[in-house]
C-alpha cells in the first residue's frame, strides 16, 4: 500500500491500537469515547483533544444545513465508522480485482500502471518508488524551508503553528459538517511556507502520490507568510476507490502580507450508478483569509464528481488591497447534486474578487451556483465581478443560479453577469459533420464552454481536466 | 469515375415529405449546381446527404463512392470524404478554430486508419491554407465563428473545406449573406479545390455564385423533385426567366430579393 514517509511514524500506535481492541477499526458510531480513541491513536496533546471535545459537544446539537438545494435521507451518524477505515480486509491483491469500470476511466486519463495500482488501493508491498520520489521531493522543500506533511506530523512537531492557525478561520461553530470534522479528523494536509519563499514546485506532483491515504474527514491548513507564494492542488482526476459515503473536509488558508495561495482542487469522488444509487456525500468547508495586505487566494475548483456536493470555497478579504478569486467547473450527470459556489467578505480597502462560475448538467442532475459577495462598510473602493454561465445537456436536468449580493459601502462596484445555454443539436451535427463523433463533440463543446476555468489549473491537471470532464459526461446524449 | 448516386430519395422533416424521389449522378471532377425556389427541398437534400437528425429518408437509395451512405452516421459521413459547407455555420464558444479543426482532421485521420497530424504538421497546413484563402491568424484563436461576420463565417468554411480536403463537397446556399468581395474570396477558394478527383455539389438560389464558380451541370430543383438538367446555360435561363415555369408561380422569380 502507498505511504508516504510520515504515516510510517504512525504505524506504532497503529499496531498498539490493534492489540487494544483486536481489530484495525474502532466500533460503529460517534461518542465521546471514539473521539478520545483518535485523539489517543495519534497521540495528540491535551489541547487538541479538548478541542475536538468541545466541538464534539458542540456538534451534538447543532442542526444539519438545510439552505442548499440538495435532497437526501437522513444521516444516520450512529452508522459509520469513525476511525481506520475497512483497509487491509477488502484490499485488493492486484488490478485483477479491481472494478473494470475503473481501470477503463484511469486508461483513457492516462494514469500510470504503478499509479493505478495506488489509486485503486491495490494491497502492493513494493511502493518503494513513490517513498524515495517523496523523499526527494521533500528533500527540495526543505532546503527551501517549506513545511509539507500531514496534519498529525504537524501537531507533533510544529505544535505552536497548528494551535495558532487551526480552526482560526474555519471554527468548530461554522456549521455541523465542520464541526464533525473538527472533532474527529484523522488525517490532512499541513503545509507552511516561511517569508518571502516561493515554494519551488507545485505541491501537486508530491500529493498525487500520497493521494491514496486521503481520508474521510480530512483537514487541510496552509499558511503563507509575509511574501510567499505556494500552488496547491489536491485531488485527482482519477477515480477514487472508497467505501466511505460521508466526507466532511476543512480546509482553511491563511495568506499574509503579500503572500499569494493558489489552491486547485479536482474532485471525482464516486457519483453513484447511472441510477443515482451510492456516491459520496461531499460535504466541504473550505476557507482562505487574506490577513495581510495585499495578499491573494485563489480557488480553483473541478468538481465532476460525489453523489452530492456542498462546497463553497471562499475569501475573506481582510488586508486592504487584496484579491480572492474562485473559478469553478461543476458537472453533474446522472443524478448527481451539486450546490457550490463562494463567499467574498470585504473588509479591507481596495479589495477585489473576481468569480467565474460555470455549471454543466446532465441527466437528471441538479447543478446549483450559490454565492455571497458581501461588501463591509469599510471596505472602501471594494470590487468584484461575477459570472455565472450554465450549460444544460438534454431536458431532464436543472441548473439553478442564486447569487446573494449584500453591500454597506456606496463606492463598491459589483458586477454581476449569467448565462444559461443548452448544447444545441446545430452544434453537435456540425461537429460531427467535420468528422467529430457525438461523444467528443459535447467533450469539445463543453471544454470550449469551461475554457476560462480550466485554464487556471496547473498545465498537466488541465490537460486530465480535459479528458475528466469527457469522460463523466459519457453517455450524456445518444 | 461515379462519386455520388441518389437514386428515388424520398425524406420527411417533421412528417412532411420534402425529398420527393431525387435522381442524381456526380462524377468526381464535376461541379453540379443544385438550383431551385426557396421551399423546393434544396438545403434538405444537402441535409440528408450529410446525415442530419431529424431528416428522415423514406425511400430511395444513396450511394457514395460504392459505400451505402444512408447507413454512416454522420462522422462517418466525413470521414468518408463528404463536406458540407453550411448555409449558416454554427458557433462554438471557448473552442478556437485550430483546436477544433485539429480535433476533426485527426478525428477524420484516425477513422481512415491513418496517423494522426502531429502539432507542427497540422499548424504547417493550416498556414498555408489560410494565407490562400487571405485569413488573419487572429481568427483562428477565437471561438468557432463566434463574432464572426458573415464573410468571415463563409472564409471559416472554405478553410475547414481546404484542410479537410473531401472528396465531394456540398455547397449550401455559400452565397447567402456575402458581400461580392467576400463571394470572390470564397469562389476562389472553391475553385482552388477544383481537381479530376474530387467533386462539387453547390446548392444556390441566385446564379450570381455561379458566375464565379462554374458549373458543368445544372438542375432545377422544386418541389422535391429535380425537373430539368442541363448545362451551365441553364442556369442562365434560370437568371432570366425564374422558376415560375416550375413552380406555376410567376412571382418566384429567380432574382426576385423580395422572396
Amino acid at each position: 500500500m502507498p505511504i508516504a514517509p510520515e504515516t510510517l511514524l504512525d504505524k506504532k500506535y497503529e499496531a498498539g491500537f490493534v492489540t487494544e481492541i483486536e481489530s484495525d477499526r474502532a466500533p460503529k458510531g460517534l461518542s465521546e469515547d471514539i473521539v478520545r480513541l483518535i485523539s489517543a491513536k495519534k497521540d495528540e496533546p491535551e489541547w487538541l483533544l479538548a478541542q475536538r471535545l468541545k466541538a464534539y459537544k458542540h456538534w451534538l446539537d447543532m442542526p444539519e444545513p438545510r439552505w442548499a438545494k440538495v435532497s437526501f435521507p437522513p444521516i444516520d451518524y450512529q452508522d459509520a465508522y469513525y476511525y481506520a477505515a475497512p483497509k487491509t480486509a477488502t484490499k485488493p491483491k492486484s488490478l485483477d480485482e479491481v472494478d473494470p469500470k475503473l481501470l477503463e476511466t484511469y486508461k483513457k486519463l492516462g494514469i500510470p500502471l504503478r499509479e493505478q495500482e495506488m489509486l485503486a488501493g491495490v494491497a502492493v508491498d513494493a511502493v518503494f518508488d513513490s517513498v524515495s520520489v517523496a523523499t526527494t521531493f521533500r528533500e527540495k522543500l526543505a532546503d527551501a524551508g517549506v513545511i509539507f506533511c500531514s496534519i498529525s506530523e504537524a501537531v507533533r512537531k510544529y505544535p505552536e503553528l497548528v494551535q495558532k492557525y487551526l480552526g482560526s478561520v474555519v471554527p468548530y461553530t461554522d456549521n455541523k459538517h465542520a464541526c464533525l470534522n473538527a472533532a474527529v479528523f484523522t488525517d490532512g494536509t499541513f503545509v507552511y511556507i516561511p517569508e518571502g519563499v516561493r515554494c519551488p514546485m507545485e505541491l501537486s506532483t508530491y500529493f498525487r502520490i500520497n493521494e491514496a491515504k486521503t481520508g474521510q474527514f480530512e483537514r487541510t491548513l496552509i499558511v503563507a507568510e509575509k511574501g510567499s507564494y505556494v500552488s496547491y492542488l489536491e485531488g485527482c482526476t482519477a477515480p477514487m476507490r472508497d467505501e466511505n459515503q460521508l466526507h466532511a473536509a476543512v480546509v482553511e488558508l491563511i495568506a499574509m502580507e503579500d503572500a499569494e495561495i493558489k489552491y486547485s482542487t479536482v474532485q471525482n469522488w464516486y457519483p453513484g450508478d447511472e441510477n443515482g444509487k451510492g456516491g459520496i456525500y461531499n460535504f466541504v468547508t473550505k476557507r482562505g483569509i487574506c490577513k495581510g495586505a495585499r495578499s491573494k487566494i485563489s480557488w480553483t475548483q473541478v468538481e465532476t464528481g460525489s453523489a452530492i456536493t456542498w462546497k463553497y470555497p471562499s475569501c475573506i478579504l481582510q488586508g486592504d488591497d487584496s484579491v480572492g478569486e474562485f473559478y469553478s467547473v461543476a458537472l453533474t450527470n446522472n443524478y448527481q447534486q451539486a450546490d457550490t459556489g463562494t463567499k467574498m467578505i470585504h473588509i479591507g480597502k481596495n479589495t477585489k474578487s473576481r468569480i467565474i462560475s460555470k455549471g454543466i448538467s446532465a441527466g437528471h442532475s441538479n447543478n446549483t451556483y450559490r454565492g455571497l459577495v458581501r461588501i463591509s462598510g469599510r471596505a472602501e473602493n471594494a470590487r468584484n465581478f461575477t459570472q455565472c454561465d450554465s450549460l444544460l445537456i438534454g431536458h431532464e436536468c436543472g441548473a439553478h443560479t442564486v447569487p446573494y449580493i449584500e453591500n454597506k459601502n456606496m463606492s463598491a462596484m459589483l458586477e454581476h453577469e449569467a448565462s444559461t445555454s443548452k448544447i444545441g443539436e446545430d452544434q453537435l451535427f456540425y461537429c460531427r459533420q467535420r468528422g467529430i463523433g457525438e461523444e467528443g463533440a459535447v467533450a469539445l463543446i463543453v471544454n470550449g464552454f469551461c475554457r476560462e476555468v480550466l485554464q487556471q489549473m496547473p498545465m498537466e491537471f488541465a490537460v486530465e481536466a480535459q479528458k475528466l470532464v469527457a469522460i463523466s459526461l459519457e453517455g450524456a446524449v445518444g | 469515375m461515379t462519386m455520388l448516386k441518389i437514386e428515388n430519395l424520398h425524406a420527411e422533416v417533421g412528417g412532411r415529405e420534402v425529398l420527393k424521389g431525387i435522381n442524381l449522378t456526380v462524377k468526381a471532377g464535376e461541379v453540379h449546381a443544385v438550383m431551385g425556389p426557396n421551399g423546393s427541398g434544396k438545403s434538405t437534400l444537402s441535409y440528408v446527404l450529410a446525415g442530419r437528425p431529424g431528416y428522415e429518408v423514406t425511400k430511395g437509395k444513396v450511394t457514395f463512392l460504392g459505400q451505402d451512405l444512408l447507413a454512416l452516421a454522420p462522422e462517418g459521413r466525413a470521414a468518408a470524404g463528404m463536406f458540407l459547407a453550411f448555409q449558416y455555420p454554427v458557433e462554438i464558444p471557448g473552442v478556437s478554430t485550430t483546436m477544433f479543426l485539429k480535433t476533426a482532421l485527426n478525428a477524420v485521420r484516425k477513422a481512415r486508419g491513418e496517423k494522426e497530424f502531429s502539432p507542427v504538421d497540422f499548424l504547417k497546413l493550416q498556414k498555408e491554407k489560410m494565407a490562400q484563402l487571405g485569413m488573419d491568424a487572429e481568427m483562428l484563436k477565437r471561438g468557432v465563428n463566434v463574432g464572426f461576420s458573415g464573410g468571415e463565417k463563409k472564409r471559416n468554411e472554405a478553410l475547414q473545406m481546404a484542410m479537410l480536403a473531401p472528396k465531394l463537397a456540398i455547397l449550401d446556399e455559400t452565397d447567402s449573406g456575402l458581400d461580392i468581395d467576400a463571394l470572390k474570396v470564397v469562389a476562389e477558394g472553391v475553385n482552388a479545390l477544383r481537381s479530376k478527383d474530387r467533386a462539387f455539389l453547390v446548392i444556390t438560389h441566385y446564379q450570381r455564385l455561379l458566375k464565379h464558380i462554374k458549373p458543368d451541370i445544372v438542375h432545377v430543383l422544386a418541389d422535391g423533385k429535380i425537373r430539368k438538367t442541363g448545362g451551365p446555360e441553364l442556369a442562365l435561363e434560370l437568371e432570366d426567366k425564374g422558376y415560375a415555369e416550375y413552380t406555376g408561380d410567376a412571382a418566384l422569380r429567380a432574382g426576385d430579393k423580395s422572396i
